[in-house]
């Protein structure tokens, strides 16, 4: 308790901890929304595409088997950045982030009753104005909890990176374990209540994005 | 920069002795079959009997959502500052437990009601039906847990190096220590190429343990197994 005391009561500790907090934040959701952009399109493709679904499939499964350390440190030969850059992180999480939602975007996609589609199309919509205002919204709830699972591996991923030098709250553990204990559970707090916050604000997210949801509850409900 | 990668990979010294890749993957391979062995001892009878009873399955939710988040870095230095040794290993089995869990429990709930009605209606008792019809049935997602859980703790096992575990990591660390690029970019293809093996195996031993029938019906109803997940 002493030294939790002490390690909080130093500026330059609240400091580099704030930064740290910041570069996780970064490392782990820059990637969560990249991840989710390409996936949409992705598993868009493999809902349309016959002959895509098990290319998408299968390549996402392979890619997810790569363990998020070798590719950390492989990245830079391949893309040329720097060693300790963080651009390789953010890159080898959007990777993963993708593979990993590919097949919730397309369950998604596909939990879509027919006939609400069908109803679309005769009043009118076009493929693409269907799938934007019609399709994507209804699967919403089913693609949060595909995103949550994302967020979490990220949040979690992101201090793996450490071990190779970039930044994020799994240097804590470096320090704690090389010379000032206290840090570790400070850094395993932080992470899981960082963990917790974003994962709250996710299942707000969909609430307030499907309305309908809770109407139709309260209906059936009364 | 490959030439170098492959001019390490094929030096026969840097494969024999004690802090050759051999051992190395040997030992990350024992601790990986030594955690997630762990986490299925104790994961698989809690996932079935949640997924049996129907009690207690939103403690699980919870509660597994919230190891996930636990970093495995974290854990495993901790209890190596705490208790020195190979204690850490523990961190392993706590990162494996969930996705064991999760896996057990979802392929329980899958199992078609008809099935476990049939069951009931031809006498089965509440064990029989656990036994006999549940968990074949529940067997394809059991193992898809236990194979996202040793595809977390292959990767993860790193971490073991850092604390002076040795394991395929060690060589990746030593790498970055001595600014040996070579090194480092080797050690992370074993370890890539590691998991894809045993994961393969898994694959293998699924296919094995799913009866033939459970298959047959998957393939027809097209249900499809799915769930897997990663997370360190």
């Amino acid at each position: 308790m002493d030294e939790l005391l002490r390690y909080f009561s130093s500026p330059s500790n609240r400091e580099v901890l704030l930064e740290q907090i910041g570069q996780h934040v970064y490392l782990s959701l820059v990637p969560l929304l990249a991840g989710v952009l390409l996936a949409l399109p992705l598993g868009r493709i493999a809902q349309r595409v016959g002959w895509s679904r098990a290319a998408l499939l299968g390549t996402a499964g392979i890619v997810y088997t790569i363990p998020s350390l070798a590719v950390f440190v492989l990245l830079p030969s391949l893309l040329g950045t720097d060693f300790t850059s963080s651009l390789n992180v953010v890159i080898a999480l959007t990777l993963y982030t993708t593979a990993l939602l590919v097949r919730p975007v397309l369950d998604a996609l596909e939990a879509v009753p027919t006939h609400v589609t069908i109803a679309a199309t005769a009043m009118g919509y076009r493929p693409h104005r269907r799938f934007l205002t019609v399709e994507l919204p209804l699967a919403v709830p089913a693609l949060t909890s595909g995103v949550r699972v994302a967020s979490v591996s990220n949040i979690s991923l992101v201090s793996v990176g450490a071990l190779v030098g970039t930044g994020g709250l799994g240097r804590l553990f470096m320090v704690g374990f090389e010379r000032d204990l206290v840090q570790i559970p400070v850094g395993i707090v932080l992470t899981v209540l960082l963990a917790l916050l974003v994962d709250l604000l996710l299942v707000l997210g969909c609430r307030l994005l499907t309305p309908w949801e809770r109407a139709g509850r309260a209906v059936i409900a009364s | 920069m490959i030439t170098d990668i492959a001019a390490w990979l094929l030096d026969p010294s840097n494969w024999t002795g004690d802090e050759g890749v051999l051992r190395q993957a040997w030992l990350h391979l024992l601790y990986c079959l030594f955690a997630v062995c762990a986490a299925a001892l104790l994961a698989v009878p809690l996932g079935l009997y949640i997924g049996h009873t129907g009690r207690g399955s939103v403690f699980l939710v919870g509660f597994s959502n919230a190891m996930r988040a636990l970093p495995t870095l974290g854990l495993v230095t901790g209890l190596a500052v705490l208790f020195r040794g190979s204690i850490a290993l523990a961190a392993l089995v706590v990162l494996a437990f969930p996705a064991v869990l999760s896996g057990t429990y979802a392929g329980v709930r899958a199992v078609p009601s008809q099935a476990v009605d049939a069951a009931k209606g031809m006498g089965m008792t509440s064990k029989q039906r656990l036994w006999q019809v549940e968990l074949p049935n529940a067997l394809t997602l059991l193992m898809g847990g236990v194979r996202n859980a040793m595809l977390q703790v292959m990767a993860t096992t790193a971490v073991a190096a850092y604390v002076g575990l040795g394991g395929l990591g060690q060589l990746l660390i030593e790498g970055q220590t001595i600014g040996r690029y070579d090194q480092m970019a080797s050690a992370a293809i074993l370890i890539a190429l590691l998991a894809v093996l045993v994961d393969l195996a898994l694959a293998g031993l699924t296919w094995l343990l799913v009866p033939r029938g459970v298959t047959l019906t998957a393939a027809n109803t097209g249900a499809r197994p799915r769930g897997r997940r990663k997370q360190r």
